[in-house]
């Protein structure tokens, strides 16, 4: 069981390391939003009731950000693999489609924690997280790890539902920016008027930057104990979902 | 080796395999001939386990396709009609890949992954991304990744379309070495009738989903009856009428542009053919005379041509269709 999700993620994580190009490009849209947001809002935006900078509030927010985006888009590589035909030499082995699926997962999953340490580390250089502990940095990467894993499940299901890449932008434009849109990442969810909060409480994504938020910033809205509940179990759930869509998915 | 029994696969109301029964025997090389569509892929498909038959049974190497997928898996290694290599991945790599998926222990997996790449001539390329290789090399490649578990069932689809015919006669010899000295059971399709006339032992020749013709190549070749000869005209239909009441035809066939005659010693007849068109009037472009190929086999029961050129110009336009919708 083991060596073949090891096998599958193997792969995943060569291809990452080799794709440079990708590497750099995914972390450009972050990096953007984190200097003209952070910099450009941090000194005319306070955020209500705290001492902390927007910068301070914001970075969590884009460390979920682009652990979401790379892991999405890890998962929706399933196409590639289908419309290069790579897929059919995974699915003619005799290995199971659930050592296939937790096998992409968790390469997804990694490399999409590594785009999100990358953007942390640069968070530290330009003047945040200073007075975060090792323990809230492993609170931090704890959420950023589910994130990864449900997003990458999450991705893997679409793709298994598509035939090609022509969906995409649709589901970009109307699943995963709003998922991003209404989850907390650029505002605090408390100052939000209340049919507007109820929204971002069911954003699972809302949960995974709230965990971040607390691990990196010591404080945050949503008990980081009941973010970790409903996140793991987002992630059972997508992981579940994807499993049983990835197993109809044809050659 | 594989018992097929009333197999059928419908994709919503069209029936792209049509209740095809057959057996292969153990160490032969059996071709699957057919027009494009005619079933070839989704029959492989369906003993490959990559697909479920809609009705009907088969057997792989004794295993049940529907209840024992696994073992079919094992015993079988497949090259597919399209590609599908990891193409950023190096040779090795892929091949190790391969050889992980089906769990071959690593000191095995080391040597027979050495072995096959010069067996392929690769070892010098194996550290090669597969996206700078070319078009024979990457077929090479996909067959030596499919023998790494070393299958009792070798299926080919289609594995020289589009290559050339030095790369193409290198690839066949591979496969015949393997047949003879491994014993390996292989079912190949193929566009280049005089490959599978040379190679295989028996041919199946499938239209739209059904089996019309099974036997050795020599055998259909004979149900021919006699020599071949075709003749290219502008008037088809009036080369019809006269030669068609000659008693020493066989058999007489117009198709668009050309006509085809079979009949026991050509060579005596091509006067007479000449003669008689000339005294009616009728010019005749060019005059061929043939023994029996496979090609005629097929015309004769389809009624249809299965060129090489057709199959150049479909691979050329599924490259073209992966650069348009891949990235
Ligand atoms: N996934 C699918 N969905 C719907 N129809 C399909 C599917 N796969 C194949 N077909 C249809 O089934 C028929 C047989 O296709 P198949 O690919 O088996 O033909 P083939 O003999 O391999 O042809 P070629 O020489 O072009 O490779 C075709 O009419 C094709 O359009
Ligand atoms: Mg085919």
């Amino acid at each position: 069981m083991m060596d073949i999700v090891y096998t599958i993620w193997l792969r995943n994580i060569k291809r990452y390391l080799r794709s440079k190009s990708r590497i750099v490009g995914s972390l450009g849209m972050p990096l953007f939003f984190l200097l003209v947001l952070g910099f450009g809002l941090n000194s005319i935006v306070e955020i209500h009731g705290s001492k902390q900078g927007y910068m301070d509030f914001i970075v969590p927010g884009i460390i979920a950000m682009t652990v979401m985006f790379t892991s999405v888009f890890s998962g929706i590589q399933v196409i590639w693999d289908k419309q290069f035909g790579f897929l059919k030499e995974t699915l003619v082995a005799p290995v199971s489609r659930l050592e296939i699926m937790l096998g992409q997962t968790l390469g997804g999953a990694t490399t999409a924690f590594i785009q999100g340490f990358i953007i942390l580390v640069i968070s530290i250089f330009i003047g945040s997280a200073h007075h975060t502990t090792i323990s809230g940095f492993l609170i931090a990467s704890v959420f950023m790890v589910l994130i990864g894993l449900s997003f990458t499940a999450f991705g893997i299901a679409i793709a298994s539902k598509m035939e090609d890449m022509h969906g995409f932008q649709l589901i970009m434009n109307f699943v995963i920016f709003p998922i991003f849109g209404l989850s907390g990442a650029l505002f605090p969810i408390d100052s939000l008027p209340r049919w507007l909060q109820s929204l971002t409480l069911v954003d699972p994504l809302t949960y995974g930057v709230e965990g971040i938020r607390y691990g990196l910033a010591g404080a945050s809205v949503i008990n980081p104990f009941m973010g970790f509940v409903v996140m793991a179990g987002f992630t059972l759930a997508t992981v579940a979902l994807g499993t049983i869509l990835f197993r109809k998915t044809g050659i | 080796m594989i018992e097929v029994e009333n197999l059928t696969k419908k994709f919503d109301d069209h029936v792209a395999v049509d209740n095809i029964s057959f057996t292969i025997e153990r160490g032969e090389i059996f071709g699957l001939l057919g027009p494009n569509g005619a079933g070839k892929t989704t029959t492989i498909s369906m003993l490959a386990t990559l697909l479920k038959p809609t009705s009907g049974t088969a057997r792989v190497n004794g295993f049940d396709i529907m209840t024992h997928e696994d073992e079919v898996r094992k015993s079988i290694g497949i090259v597919f009609q399209d590609p599908s290599l990891d193409e950023e991945l190096t040779a090795y790599e892929n091949m190790d890949f391969h050889g992980r998926l089906y769990r071959i222990p690593g000191n095995v997996r080391q040597r027979r992954i050495a072995d096959l790449l010069s067996l392929v001539e690769l070892e010098d390329r194996k550290n090669s991304l597969v996206k700078t290789f070319s078009g024979g090399m990457r077929r090479r490649l996909e067959i030596a990744r499919a023998l790494l578990h070393e299958p009792k069932v070798f299926f080919l689809d289609e594995p020289t379309l589009g290559l050339d015919p030095q790369t193409r006669n290198h690839i066949w010899e591979y496969i015949e070495r393997l047949n003879k000295e491994k014993e390996i059971t292989i079912i190949l399709t193929t566009h280049y009738m005089d490959e599978a006339d040379r190679l295989c032992d028996r041919v199946a020749i499938i239209d739209r989903g059904r089996i019309i013709a099974l036997d050795t190549p020599e055998k259909l070749k004979e149900g021919i009856g006699g020599d071949v000869v075709t003749l290219e005209s502008r008037d088809i239909k009036g080369l019809y009428m006269q030669l068609s009441k000659s008693a020493w035809v066989e058999h007489i066939e117009p198709h668009d542009g050309f006509i085809t005659l079979t009949l026991h010693n050509a060579e005596r007849h091509i006067a007479e053919i000449v003669r008689l068109s000339a005294t009616n009037g009728i010019d005749i472009d060019s005059i061929s005379i043939h023994k029996p190929t496979l090609e005629d086999v097929f015309l004769r029961l389809t009624g249809r041509t299965i060129r090489a050129e057709e199959a150049d110009i479909r691979d050329r336009m599924r490259m073209m269709h992966r650069l348009h919708h891949g990235r």
